[in-house]
C-alpha cells in the first residue's frame, strides 16, 4: 500500500552570508547551511534526519516550516508551494505544520503557566473561542500527553525536563496539525525520560495519524522511531534509505562511520567491535572541500571525489546515495578488515588528513 | 591499599527551600590503574560526588564522611594543601571543554602554566613536555596548536587539550565528568578510544562520570549505579550489563534504544520522575518508580553484598528482591 | 539562606519607608502652621525646637525647615518620577524596536544614541538654562533626555537576548504575529529588568537634580528641593548644622530605600521565586 505524499521538498537551499573580516575590513562568505536538499514525507510516516551538529538539520527543519526563508527550492505541502506564500498565508499554514524543540524549558515562556502555553495556539487561531472551551481542550491535551490536569497553573520551572517536553508536545498538537517536526526532542533529557518521550511521540502518531520529521544526532534513536532515515553532512544529503537498509546496508561511507561511532551498551560487543572511526573533524563550512564534502574525512576517497559533487542516486537496494564509489568502497573495507585480521597485529593508525 | 577510599560520603546543600541531600552515604574504592564508572541520571549525585572529592563543592555545599586518597584524608584539608593535591595528584576534566579553558590565554601558555606551577619546571622544559603530551592525545601539529586560542579550536580538540592538561602532571587519579556529552558522536568515539587507551597504558586511575551506558560499556572496569544520591548497585562491568540485579539498572539498560534492534517496538520506560532531593521518600528511594515494588519496599533496603567472586570482585545491590522477576 | 530572608525583609522595609516618605511630603506641610516661603520674623536660624513649632529649626531667612524639607521632597520626588517616566517611555520603545528588528535599523538607532551620549550633559543643561531661563520643566526634559539613553541600551540588549530564546521562535512557530509575539512574550519578559532599572534611575535622577541645585542651576527660589536645601545647609554648616542634617538625611534615606526596593522587586517579579 502506497501512502499519500504530504510533503515534497525539492532542491531546498538556505545560504547565509557571514562576515569573517576584522574590525576594519569586511570579508563576506556564503555558508551553504542547506544545499539542494530534496525529501518526501508520506502520510502517517516518520522520516528521521540524522547528522552531527552543524550539518544543517535544524536549519532544514525551519526552512521547511517557513521560519527561515529559503534561498532556493520548493516546499510542496499537499501540493502547494509554501515558499511562494506571503507571510500571512504562511502563518495560517502553521495550524497544519508544527515544531517541537530541543530545549524543553527554553522553548516555554518562563512567565506563562502550562495552561497558558498550551492554550496559546488556540488563542491565536481561534480568538473567539470561549474560555471554558479552551480550558477543556487544554486539559484534554494535558491528559493526552500524560500531564496531570491540576498542574495547569504551574510555571515551567516547576516541571522537570521531561514534563516540560510534554507541555511542548501538547502545544504543538493542540491545533491538530498533520505534520510535526521534532528538532532533537530528547537529546536534552535523561535516558529514562528519553524513552518515555519517544514512546509518547509514537503513540500520539498512531492515535492522531501524524506525519513526523524526527531530527537527532543519535542514530540509534532516529533508527528506533523512523520508517526512513536521511543522513545529512555539511548541508547536503548523503543518503536516504529505510530503517533497515540504513543499518544493514549503509551505502555511504559517512553512514557507516556514524554507525560505527555509536557506543553499544554491551561491554563484550562494544570492546570487540572494530573501530575504523573518523579521525579528523568536520571542515569549516566557510570553506568546504571541492567535490564531495565528505572526502576529507572519508577513508575511501580517491582523486575523482574532488572533481564534482556527487548526485543522489538510487542503488540496487533502493538506498538513495550521494557517493561516486557507492558500489566499491564496501569491498575495499572488507578487504582491509580481512588483511587486518590476517596480518600481524599491526597497529592501524590511519593518517590524519589535514586536521580541522 | 586502594588509591582512593570513599566512606560514608554525604553531600548536602543549604538552599532557600531547605536542605538538599545530594549524596547520601556512599562508599567505594578505586585501585590504581582502574577505571570506575559512576552512572546515573541528572540529580543522582554523581557530579557532586566528584566535586566533593576534589573539594570543589559550591559555597553552600557541605561534605561529610571520609575521602582517603593515598592515605591522606581530603575532606577537611586546608584550601592550600588541597590545591597542591589537585592538579598534581588528582585532575579533573569537565563536560564543557571550551568554557573550561581560559579564552584569553593561548593553549600552550595554559599547558605550560600547569607545569611551571605544579612541577616547578623551566618554561622550556615545560613547553617540550606539553608538546609531547599533545602528541599523546593525538593532536597533530602540536607546535601550531600551542600558539592557538581556545575559540580557534573545535570542541573535540579542546577536550583533547583538557585531557592533555589533566595528564600533564602524571596524576594518580583523573576524574572525568561527562567528558563526551557535549561532543558529536564521531568525535565522542575518538575521545572514548583515547580514554580507553589511557586506561590501558598508564597507571592513572579514572573516575568516569556519565549517563551514557554505551560509554561505560566501552571504558569502565567497575560501575556504580547511583540514584537519588545513593548507590543502587555496584559491580564489575561485564556482570552488570549481562545480569543486572537492581530494577533501576535493569530499567536503565532497557530504556536505551539499541542501534542493532530491527523491530520497531516501544521502549521500556521507567515511569515517573526522579525524586525531589528536598524530601527524599521513606523506604527505598526508587520504589515509587519501580515496577516490582512490594510491601517490604516501605522499609529502606541496605546496600548488601550479593556476590564475592575472585575474578570479578565484590558485587553489591540495594534491593529487597533476591532476584529480578523475568 | 539567611541573606535571602534579609534581602526580602529589607526591600519590604524599603517599600514602607518610601510610601511613608511620599505621604509625608504630600501631607506633611499641612500639619505645620508655617509656610515654605514666608519667614518667621521672630526666629532666624534657630535650632529645632518644639515650643516654636519649628521642628527642624529655621534657616538664615527665618523660613521653617520642616515645611521646606517636605516641599523640597515634593520637587525632588516629582523630578525623579517624571524624568524616569519620560526616560522609561522613550527608552523602552526605542530600545525594544531597535533590539527586536535589529539589522540596519538597530545600527542607525544605536549610533544616534552614541551621538547624543557624546554631548556633554552639564554643558547642555547650562546652555538650556541660559537660553530659556531656569525652569523646573526644563530640568525634567534635560534629565529625561539623558536617562533614556541608558534605558534604551539596556532594553535593546535584553530584547536581543530574548529574541534568540527558543520560546520566541516557538511562539512564531505556533503562528503568532509579530505584534502578538511582542505583546505576549517580549514585554512581560522585559518587565523585571525595566522595573529594577527604574528603581535605580529614580534615585539617580534625584541625585542629578540635587547636583544641579547644588550648583545653583536647579529649582528657583522660593521653591526648593532637597538638593537646593543641602546646598544652603552646607553653607551654614558651622553655624546651623541642622539645616544640612535634615534635608541630607531625607535625601539619603530615600536613595537608600529605592536601591533596596529594586533588589526585592526583581526577585518578586521572577516567577522562579514565587
Amino acid at each position: 500500500m502506497k501512502k499519500a505524499r504530504v510533503l515534497d521538498v525539492k532542491d531546498l537551499s538556505v545560504h547565509f552570508r557571514v562576515d569573517t573580516g576584522s574590525m576594519f575590513r569586511h570579508d563576506y562568505h556564503t555558508i551553504r547551511a542547506v544545499d539542494r536538499v530534496s525529501l518526501r514525507v508520506h502520510s502517517g510516516e516518520t522520516l528521521g534526519i540524522v547528522g552531527e551538529s552543524g550539518c544543517g538539520k535544524s536549519t532544514l527543519a525551519r526552512a521547511i516550516l517557513g521560519l527561515i526563508r529559503p534561498t532556493g527550492g520548493k516546499v510542496l505541502w499537499l501540493g502547494e508551494d509554501l515558499t511562494r506564500l506571503d507571510a500571512e498565508s504562511l502563518r495560517k499554514k502553521r495550524r497544519e505544520l508544527q515544531l517541537i524543540f530541543q530545549d524543553p524549558s527554553g522553548s516555554l515562556d518562563p512567565r506563562m503557566t502550562a495552561g497558558q502555553i498550551i492554550a496559546e495556539p488556540l488563542r491565536i487561531f481561534h480568538p473567539s473561542m470561549a474560555r471554558v472551551q479552551i480550558r477543556e481542550r487544554v486539559q484534554g491535551m494535558m491528559k493526552l500527553v500524560g500531564l496531570l490536569t491540576d498542574q495547569i497553573n504551574r510555571y515551567p520551572h516547576e516541571f522537570s525536563g521531561g514534563q516540560c517536553q510534554r507541555i511542548g508536545i501538547a502545544r504543538a498538537l493542540v491545533l491538530n496539525p498533520r505534520l510535526v517536526v521534532c528538532d532533537e526532542p530528547v537529546s536534552a533529557l535523561d535516558v529514562s525520560i528519553q524513552a518515555q518521550i519517544v514512546n509518547l511521540l509514537r503513540d500520539l502518531q498512531k492515535k492522531l495519524q501524524l506525519s513526523l520529521i524526527f531530527i537527532a544526532h543519535d542514530l540509534s534513536i532516529v533508527r528506533h522511531v523512523s520508517d526512513r532515515v536521511l543522513v545529512m553532512y555539511m548541508g547536503r544529503v548523503m543518503e536516504v534509505a529505510d530503517r533497515n537498509s540504513i543499518y544493514h546496508r549503509p551505502a555511504h561511507p559517512y553512514t557507516q562511520a556514524l554507525i560505527e561511532s555509536v557506543p553499544i551498551p554491551d561491554p563484550v560487543r562494544e570492546r570487540a567491535r572494530q573501530q575504523r572511526m573518523l579521525t579528523s573533524e568536520m571542515p569549516s563550512p566557510i570553506n568546504p572541500p571541492s567535490g564531495c564534502v565528505f572526502r576529507t574525512r572519508c577513508p575511501y576517497a580517491i582523486d575523482a571525489c574532488a572533481v564534482s559533487e556527487p548526485k543522489l542516486e538510487k542503488d540496487e537496494h533502493g538506498n538513495r546515495v550521494a557517493c561516486i564509489r557507492a558500489g566499491e568502497w564496501r569491498q575495499e573495507a572488507e578487504k582491509a578488515a580481512a588483511d587486518a585480521e590476517d596480518g600481524p597485529a599491526a597497529e592501524t593508525d590511519p593518517q590524519e588528513p589535514g586536521g580541522s | 591499599m586502594a588509591l582512593l577510599e570513599v566512606r560514608g560520603l554525604n553531600v548536602s546543600f543549604d538552599t532557600p527551600e531547605g536542605v538538599v541531600h545530594a549524596v547520601n552515604g556512599i562508599d567505594f574504592d578505586l585501585e590504581p590503574g582502574q577505571t570506575l564508572g559512576i552512572v546515573g541520571e541528572s540529580g543522582s549525585g554523581k557530579t557532586q560526588t566528584a566535586l566533593a572529592i576534589m573539594g570543589l563543592l559550591a559555597e553552600n555545599g557541605q561534605a561529610a564522611g571520609s575521602v582517603n586518597f593515598r592515605g591522606q584524608e581530603l575532606l577537611g584539608m586546608s584550601a592550600q594543601e588541597l590545591s597542591r593535591v589537585r592538579g598534581s595528584k588528582i585532575s579533573m576534566i569537565f563536560q564543557d571543554p571550551v568554557s573550561s579553558l581560559n579564552p584569553y590565554m593561548s593553549v600552550g601558555d595554559q599547558l605550560v602554566e600547569v607545569l611551571t606551577h605544579h612541577r616547578n619546571l623551566k618554561r622550556r622544559e615545560a613547553r617540550e613536555r606539553a608538546v609531547e603530551m599533545l602528541r599523546l592525545v593525538r593532536i597533530n601539529d602540536p607546535q601550531q596548536r600551542m600558539r592557538q586560542y581556545p575559540h580557534e579550536l573545535s570542541g573535540g580538540m579542546c577536550q583533547r587539550i583538557m585531557i592533555a592538561m589533566g595528564l600533564l602532571c602524571q596524576p594518580d587519579l583523573l576524574i572525568a565528568d561527562e567528558p563526551t556529552t557535549a561532543l558529536d558522536v564521531t568525535v565522542q568515539s575518538q575521545i572514548n578510544s583515547l580514554m580507553a587507551e589511557l586506561g590501558e597504558k598508564s597507571s592513572t586511575a579514572i573516575l568516569l562520570i556519565t549517563h551514557d551506558l554505551g560509554v561505560v560499556a566501552g571504558l569502565c572496569d567497575k560501575v556504580l549505579v547511583m540514584y537519588a544520591g545513593e548507590i543502587m548497585e555496584s559491580a564489575d562491568v561485564h556482570r552488570l550489563f549481562a545480569d543486572p540485579r537492581h530494577p533501576y539498572t535493569e530499567g536503565l539498560l532497557r530504556s536505551v534504544p539499541r542501534l542493532d534492534q530491527d523491530q520497531m517496538m516501544n521502549l521500556n520506560t521507567i515511569p515517573g520522575n526522579p525524586p525531589n532531593l528536598l524530601e527524599i521518600p521513606e523506604g527505598c528511594t526508587f520504589s515509587s518508580r519501580c515496577k516490582y515494588a512490594w510491601e517490604r519496599c516501605a522499609e529502606k533496603p541496605a546496600l548488601e553484598l550479593v556476590d564475592d567472586d575472585e575474578e570479578a570482585g565484590r558485587r553489591y545491590k540495594r534491593c529487597h528482591l533476591e532476584e529480578l522477576p523475568e | 539562606m539567611i541573606s535571602w530572608h534579609l534581602k526580602n525583609r529589607a526591600s519590604l522595609a524599603a517599600l514602607v519607608v518610601l510610601v511613608g516618605m511620599v505621604v509625608m511630603v504630600i501631607f506633611g506641610p499641612m500639619i505645620s502652621q508655617w509656610d515654605h516661603e514666608i519667614p518667621d520674623w521672630d526666629h532666624y536660624s534657630i535650632p529645632p525646637s518644639l515650643e516654636t513649632d519649628h521642628w527642624f529649626g529655621t534657616d538664615a531667612l527665618g523660613r521653617d525647615l520642616y515645611v521646606r524639607t517636605m516641599v523640597g521632597g515634593r520637587i525632588s520626588l516629582l523630578v525623579g518620577l517624571v524624568a524616569t517616566l519620560v526616560s522609561l517611555v522613550i527608552g523602552v520603545t526605542y530600545g525594544a524596536v531597535a533590539g527586536y528588528f535589529g539589522g540596519r535599523l538597530d545600527n542607525l538607532m544605536m549610533r544616534a544614541v552614541d551621538v547624543i551620549y557624546a554631548l556633554p550633559f552639564m554643558f547642555l543643561v547650562i546652555l538650556l538654562m541660559v537660553v530659556f531661563g531656569r525652569n523646573i520643566f526644563l530640568i525634567f526634559v534635560a534629565i529625561g533626555a539623558i536617562n533614556w539613553l541608558d534605558m534604551a541600551r539596556i532594553v535593546r540588549g535584553q530584547t536581543m537576548s530574548l529574541k534568540n530564546k527558543e520560546f520566541m521562535e516557538a511562539a512564531r512557530a505556533c503562528g503568532a504575529t509579530e505584534r502578538q509575539v511582542i505583546i505576549r512574550h517580549v514585554v512581560p519578559n522585559l518587565l523585571g529588568v525595566v522595573v529594577v532599572y527604574v528603581t535605580l534611575t529614580i534615585p539617580q535622577v534625584i541625585l542629578v537634580e540635587s547636583f544641579l541645585s547644588f550648583l545653583g542651576l536647579g529649582v528657583q527660589e522660593p521653591l526648593t528641593s532637597w538638593g537646593a536645601l543641602v546646598n544652603e545647609g552646607a553653607q551654614e554648616l558651622e553655624t546651623a548644622p541642622w539645616s544640612l542634617l535634615f534635608p541630607a538625611s531625607f535625601l539619603a534615606i530615600t536613595l537608600f530605600a529605592f536601591n533596596f526596593l529594586g533588589d526585592g522587586l526583581r526577585d518578586a517579579l521572577d516567577p522562579k521565586d514565587r
